[in-house]
């Protein structure tokens, strides 16, 4: 398909379009690092939203500013602001995630010089009036930080314009999944991840018509898949290593759904066009899947998890867990525990900065593929 | 059944032993610390016993509410580091391995998830709650670690989220805190189901503020030249400003404590018989390894005279403003010195720098505590960058001792006090 080949070539070297795009179009670019930023604010002032990864290769010089237990998201980050390879970046949001994030703002405020920094500090628990209040009070700040930020008034208009758009790739990610569970090999594990990538970096309106004509390619596509693998669910925080896809078909799986900070989390939720536009961001906020950075009970993200695999009929769940990530790794044992309940099999992968030889982790999914 | 005999027989035991060491104490001049702890747990362990409600709550929070509705607070970070300093951390640690839960997590959560479901540590484990008051503006680790305990005691936990203060302490912050305050009461009210005092509780807050004005006063003794303590006695003291402040035991015991340090100082009594130089401490103390730091820095004549931590207990009372000890609340809970920039975190070490006229800075990087090590690395550059000063870091864990090399750390104390040695010969030429 011409569109996810143009998709892949932009997150390949996204740096790459995000300078093109600026030569191009003259719009700013605002970093950011966690699926919890309203980038509907970012778009609706004109600029383009940008989710940073960082890099697992060739750390050089994060490591004068983290110790070594310190995940490789968060130094892959800081790692590429201070070699200055962000420099297309006008300015950037950190909103508060986790202990890790909280100190890589810091670090990143000493050490990086940006034209705007601005620190979302959300509440940490979503599931009572003052945080609701609360997150309605730093909804505002924000849009009034990057009016500034970027002297410009984001009007009503334009706040319903980003809502909308929005909605509609959001819906269409939906429809995206709900295709991949009807037949899940009609797209690559890789190239889906790809898709979620995009979407996080590309031109929004572009995306829109880009996933536009993807799915409707898909739906309208009489290619038969049969496809005798077992069905995955992967869950976890960030998905750093898209070649994990290719392992898991290769040893006879598929991915048919994910809670994933790169999936599912990131598109779940619809916005109310009817109220006002800032209301609408911040109820979609307080109610989308939470990360376990965020407190929303004691059981949702098990709950969640549970929901996932049996609305995607799958066969079991993988764990990608993220070496020296807290909050998700002091879910893991009392998740593992729901989803023995429920006789749901799951495997634990320990990700570092790098995967495990291509044949001994081919060779684990086979054994847990295996038993399913 | 005979089980639930045995468990009650040893509760009236405690009970008993605690009631017999508490009337004993009032008789008694100087209060040890022992004494009071053993007061403390076996009233907190007993509370089956006597019908009162038990809190475990973080190291950081809010607990002059809890005294004041007769609430007993339980610190399972305080627990955490008696594990620790028992040498009982890398056991229980593998343990909550075992039960899943990764090496690389805090071990304090660690050795307490796992103690929970065994009973072990030096005391036998904690008594068990009936609520959980989790306050964030230590860490993100609390949030997770309280929802665990949470679900395995299944009882309601209180979450008093402290937005961090990177750069300010903004009016939306202010707001939403002093809301969640009245939560945490309408909270505490339906535990216990009875009203709060409200002049009960402003009594306890303003004896609260005395007693972290004590402490203040206590750590400030050490500018004396020669110190009258070190930090470690400092570590050692602290349990009470963290467990029981807003207490009238409390109060006693550091008026002594204070009165003890102040005639020390008056009279050169210094705690490392040959101070020639000063260090301050940052980061949680490794419990395990106390005796043999201090002996190791003791030996090169230096004594530890500050620490970041202890005085996170006082760093707040700026803060104290009106004459509503409750409205105070929100900022003396949200700007604590683990709740705001490293640049800000940066700018106070140098403060205690100057106050405590130090030679070095020692840094213990904490696998086990990210929001307080991830900057450190930042905060050493500053230091040496605007006062010149040498800085040590090691690499340890608070509570899990198992891959605790002294050779190495000796031998880097070794070598940095070489360098202190020499920049102060220079210093003097």
């Amino acid at each position: 398909m011409e569109e996810i080949t143009e998709i892949k070539n932009i997150t390949a070297d996204p740096y790459a379009y995000c300078r093109k795009y600026k030569d191009e179009t003259g719009k700013k670019i605002v970093g950011y690092t966690c699926s919890y930023t309203p980038e509907e604010l970012i778009y609706a002032a004109g600029a383009l939203p940008f989710r940073i990864f960082g890099t697992n290769q060739d750390i050089r010089l994060a490591d004068a500013n983290l110790q070594s237990y310190c995940c490789s998201l968060v130094r892959g980050i800081l790692e590429e602001a201070l070699s200055n390879r962000l420099d297309f970046i006008d300015g950037v949001i950190f909103p508060h995630t986790c202990d890790s994030i909280q100190r890589l703002s810091d670090i990143w405020r000493i050490n990086v010089k940006q034209k705007f920094h601005i620190d979302f500090v959300l509440p940490v628990k979503l599931n009572t009036a003052s945080a609701r209040q609360y997150l309605f009070d730093i909804l505002e700040k924000l849009k009034n930080d990057l009016e500034r930020a970027l002297s410009v008034q984001i009007t009503d208009a334009t706040l319903a314009d980003a809502v909308k758009t929005y909605n509609q790739i959001r819906a269409l990610m939906k429809k995206l999944y709900a295709l991949r569970v009807q037949r899940p090999a009609i797209i690559s594990g890789r190239d889906f991840h790809s898709i979620i990538k995009a979407a996080m970096m590309m031109d929004r309106k572009i995306f829109l018509k880009t996933i536009e004509k993807i799915v409707t390619q898909i739906e309208t596509s009489d290619r038969k898949v049969i496809s005798g693998d077992k069905r995955l669910v992967l869950a976890g925080s960030v998905c750093s290593h898209p070649e994990i896809y290719d392992i898991i078909e290769q040893a006879g799986g598929i991915v048919v759904g994910d809670d994933l900070c790169t999936g599912s989390r990131y598109f779940e939720g619809v916005m109310d066009e009817n109220v006002s536009p800032m209301e609408a961001i911040a109820r979609r906020y307080l109610n989308r899947p939470v990360c376990p950075a965020k407190h929303n009970g004691l059981t949702n993200r098990g709950e969640n998890i549970i929901r996932i695999v049996r609305e995607s009929k799958a066969d079991g769940v993988v764990f990608l867990l993220l070496k020296f990530c807290d909050p998700h790794a002091f879910d893991y044992p009392d998740i593992k525990a729901m989803l023995d309940k429920e006789n749901i099999p799951c495997m634990l992968l320990d990700m570092e900065e790098q995967l495990p030889a291509e044949a001994q982790l081919q060779t684990r999914f086979e054994t847990f593929i295996q038993i399913l | 059944m005979k089980k639930k005999i045995l468990e009650f027989l040893k509760l009236i035991l405690i009970f008993s032993f605690g009631k017999v060491k508490k009337f004993t104490l009032r008789f008694k001049k100087t209060k040890t610390m022992k004494d009071m702890m053993i007061v403390y747990y076996s009233e907190a362990k007993a509370a089956p016993l006597t019908g009162k409600k038990v809190a475990w709550i973080t190291s950081g929070g809010p607990v002059e509410p809890l005294i004041a509705m007769d609430i007993i607070p339980v610190y399972p970070e305080n627990h955490g580091a008696m594990i620790g300093a028992a040498k009982m951390g890398g056991g229980l640690c593998e343990k909550a391995e075992a039960m899943g839960y990764s090496s690389d997590l805090c071990s304090y959560a660690r050795s307490d998830i796992s103690c929970a479901t065994v009973n072990g540590g030096p005391i036998g484990g904690l008594p068990k709650p009936d609520m959980l008051i989790c306050c964030n503006n230590i860490c993100g680790t609390v949030l997770k670690w309280y929802e665990v305990q949470a679900r395995y005691f299944n009882v309601p936990l209180f979450i008093l989220d402290t937005p961090i203060c990177h750069t300010q302490y903004t009016p939306e912050i202010a707001r939403y805190v002093r809301s969640q305050f009245d939560e945490y009461f309408a909270f505490l009210e339906s535990a216990c189901q009875k009203k709060l005092n409200y002049d009960r509780l402003n009594e306890v807050l303003l004896r609260s503020f005395q007693t972290q004005v004590l402490w203040q006063e206590i750590l400030d003794t050490t500018r004396s030249k020669p110190s009258p303590m070190t930090a470690f006695d400092a570590f050692f003291h602290m349990a009470l400003i963290v467990t029981l402040r807003g207490t009238p035991e409390v109060v006693d015991y550091y008026t002594e404590l204070l009165k003890t340090m102040k005639d020390r100082a008056a009279r050169g009594i210094g705690a490392v018989p040959n101070e020639k130089y000063r260090l301050l401490w940052d980061n949680i103390p490794i419990w395990h390894r106390m005796r043999w730091l201090s002996k190791e820095f003791a030996s090169h004549n230096a004594c530890l005279v500050a620490d970041t931590y202890t005085s996170a207990w006082c760093g707040t009372l700026k803060y104290v403003k009106g004459d509503n000890p409750i409205d105070s609340m929100a900022e003396v809970y949200t700007r604590i010195y683990l709740n705001i920039g490293v640049d800000e975190m940066a700018k106070m070490v140098i403060e205690m720098i100057d106050k405590y006229e130090v030679d070095g800075l020692v840094l213990h990087s904490n696998r086990s505590c990210k929001p307080y090590s991830f900057g450190q690395l930042d905060i050493q550059k500053i230091v040496e960058r605007e006062r010149g000063l040498p800085c040590l870091m090691i690499e340890s864990d608070m509570v899990d001792e198992r891959s605790f090399s002294e050779g190495q750390i000796s031998t880097r104390i070794d070598a940095f006090m070489e360098i202190i040695k020499e920049r102060k010969e220079k210093s003097k030429k």
